[in-house]
């Protein structure tokens, strides 16, 4: 035993720390947002591994420009490790050569800049991870040693209330308080009294009252008005080929308006079909405005959220039947969980996509821009790990075309991953390719593999215009690809379809056309939606939808 | 925008379909993609087809989707002048069938 050795660095740093960050320090743990940037300064050395709070919505922002205006000589050379890179200020710090090191999940509007900091070498790439990937590394080998996090309101005691949009607080003031860590908190506003306690004071160490509420993007909603007959179709195909078929009743939808069109049919062609009660009754979802029409009728049983979503606040109060709220009422989010979730208790992902390949390997990725994959890995694959048995998934398994020769006579059931794709979006650009873009990004980012988002293997249903492809149950690689070719219509992979071959794979059911679905196309029209403009949403909600501001168009 | 303009002649295999005489139909305009207008006309059982559109470098999938639309249709003796706003191939394929049928139950 070596009697010399210190086993708690990690703590007497901290409390190091701590101590010479004490002047600024006002009352309790509070301090002004004029010293804000000299904290900063104080409780952050150079090469640490820093965590600005930048969810899939909620943003640290004031403490992310804060950090921007540190003084280099003091500063320098951080490793940023956080879930979204989603301002102009968490690429900034980079510009400004305060951070050097980069791990992250997701970088939705600043795809384009990141990808051109990277290659300027202004940015070192570790790794893009999905956010259950990321959280995990949180815990392991990327521990924070300090977190900039964003909260509703505290207490002078360091108490927070993240209420709506909790998100990812939790699990980054886990990670970095228990491991020695030290945790900086910006709210609205601090308060005496908070509505309830999301994160206890004694796992924070300073609290700061933005000079302006935290940055918060309405990213989940879609306006009815702007959803197409075509969408209206694909939706109609899904429900009577895949969620009917396979009765799902617990999933998840990605966003984007196929869904959208999908929850809004649900009151009228769903109901028509007497699927209520057969399926979507439990959800790992965002709270959509487009859900409330299926809420009000009684489609629902229960849905937990990632995030929050803008104007739906006094909606979710007033039905906390369906969805996880507080004692105070108030929406508690929670993306981890829900990633979870997503893994081991849904039965089935429905979302959309840029790019498939011909075989089935999807890509959001395009050459100038890297996107990162946020959380749709998590939910779009097939859990190797689930034991559990339901219905859908027994089911799904069951069809499997190669199971058989992976495990014998033994049965195993599979998640249903779907993809809804339009054979062409705006401008012609083909949804089906002969080789992904993601080859190019690779290149370009010196990243290790092409961004796939999903792979072909867990992918188990393509649903567009043109047909249903049952993937998972085709016997090989080649069968795979026929399928793919038959519903990709006119683009370059679609025209190398071979009838003999399409007739044969709608004998096996591999593929169904709208017409081996019993559903004729020209009738597919926005008519048939629950609602067809936000005011539609709001009137279905009674009132307590309350819309951001540019979606109010009445 | 230039506006760019193809034109083709099809012939439904076997048995043609051909409309009475003296009839037209302009369809599906208020959808907002497309505008459709279909006209008789004696073209020995061909089917004339003319796309104002403002799209370039898909003439080839333009082909394939009225080739496949009047070989499922067997129509015949008729003009097809289509008015396309950006629309995808597979919208073009809808609106000309909803033309089709708004057509036959204007005649009917």
């Amino acid at each position: 035993m070596e009697n010399n050795k210190v086993w708690n660095s990690l703590k007497r740093d901290r409390i190091n720390r701590i101590k010479a960050a004490i002047p600024y320090v006002e009352i309790g743990k509070v301090v002004s947002a004029d010293n804000a940037v000299s904290l900063l300064e104080t409780v952050i050395k150079p090469y640490d591994k820093v965590n600005i709070e930048g969810d899939n919505q909620k943003q640290a922002d004031f403490l992310s420009e804060c950090l921007c205006q540190v003084n280099r000589d003091r500063v320098h050379d951080l490793h940023i490790v956080q879930s979204s890179i989603a301002l102009s200020s968490h690429l900034d710090v980079f510009e400004k050569r305060i951070a050097r090191k980069m791990d992250y999940s997701f970088s939705g509007p600043q795809a384009g800049r990141m990808a051109s900091m990277i290659k300027e070498g202004k940015i070192e790439l570790g790794a893009i991870h999905t956010y259950l990937e990321l959280y995990g590394r949180y815990f392991i080998d990327l521990t924070p040693r300090v977190a900039l996090v964003a909260g509703m309101q505290a207490d002078r005691n360091g108490n927070l209330y993240t209420g709506f949009n909790t998100e990812d607080t939790p699990v980054i003031v886990e990670a970095t308080k228990f491991k020695q860590g030290i945790v900086i908190a910006q709210v609205n506003e601090i308060v005496d009294q908070l509505p309830r306690v999301d994160i206890p004071g004694d796992w924070v160490d300073f609290v700061i009252e933005s000079p302006r509420p935290f940055y918060v993007e309405p990213l989940f909603t879609r306006d009815p008005a702007l959803i197409t007959d075509v969408q209206v179709l694909r939706a109609m195909m899904a429900i009577k080929g895949i969620y009917a078929e396979y009765g799902v009743q617990r999933l998840n939808h990605g966003v984007g308006f196929d869904t959208a069109a999908i929850e809004l049919l649900l009151p009228t062609y769903g109901e028509e079909l007497g699927l209520k009660g057969k399926i979507c009754s439990y959800f790992g979802l965002n709270p959509h405005p487009t859900m409330i029409p299926a809420i009000e009728s009684g489609w629902v049983q229960n849905i937990h959220c990632f995030g929050g979503e803008n104007g739906m606040e006094n909606y979710i109060r007033e039905r906390s039947d369906i969805f996880f709220v507080g004692p105070d009422d108030s929406l508690r989010s929670n993306r981890a969980f829900t990633q979870i979730a997503g893994h081991y208790a849904l039965d089935m992902f429905v979302g959309g996509t840029l790019q498939i390949d011909k075989y089935g390997n999807s890509s959001t990725a395009t050459e100038s821009r890297v996107a990162g994959f946020g959380g749709a890995p998590n939910m779009g694959c097939d859990p190797r790990g689930r034991r559990h048995a339901s219905g859908s998934w027994l089911k799904c398994g069951s069809e499997n075309g190669i199971q058989s020769q992976l495990t014998g006579d033994l049965p195993r059931g599979k998640k249903l991953v779907v993809q809804i794709q339009e054979t062409f979006r705006e401008k012609m650009a083909p949804g089906f390719v002969e080789k992904l873009d993601a080859w190019e990004l690779a290149e370009t980012a010196k990243m290790e593999l092409p961004p796939v988002m999903i792979y072909g293997d867990d992918l188990t249903h393509i649903v567009t215009e043109e047909g249903i492809a049952y993937v998972h149950k085709a016997e090989s690689l080649a069968e795979r690809m026929a399928a793919i070719r038959a519903i990709a219509g006119y683009t370059e992979i679609g025209m190398e379809e071979k009838p003999e071959e399409t007739k044969e794979l709608r004998r096996k059911g591999i593929v169904k056309t709208p017409e081996d679905l019993d559903i004729d196309v020209t009738k597919a029209n926005r008519n048939m939606l629950a609602a067809k403009s936000v005011r539609d949403l709001v009137k279905w909600s009674g009132g307590l939808y309350n819309p951001p501001a540019r979606f109010r168009n009445w | 925008m230039a506006l760019h303009e193809i034109s083709f002649m099809f012939h439904a295999e076997g048995e043609t379909d051909i409309f009475p005489r003296e009839w037209s139909h302009t369809g599906v305009v208020g959808s907002g993609d497309l505008e459709v207008l279909m006209k008789q006309a004696d073209l020995s059982g061909g089917v004339q087809v003319k796309i104002v559109t403002p799209v370039t470098g898909f003439d080839h999938v333009w082909e394939k989707v009225l080739d496949k639309f009047v070989r499922e249709t067997n129509l015949g003796d008729l003009i097809i002048e289509i008015n396309d706003n950006n629309s995808t191939p597979f919208i073009v394929s809808m609106r000309l069938k909803q033309a089709l049928i708004e057509a036959k139950e204007g005649i009917g």
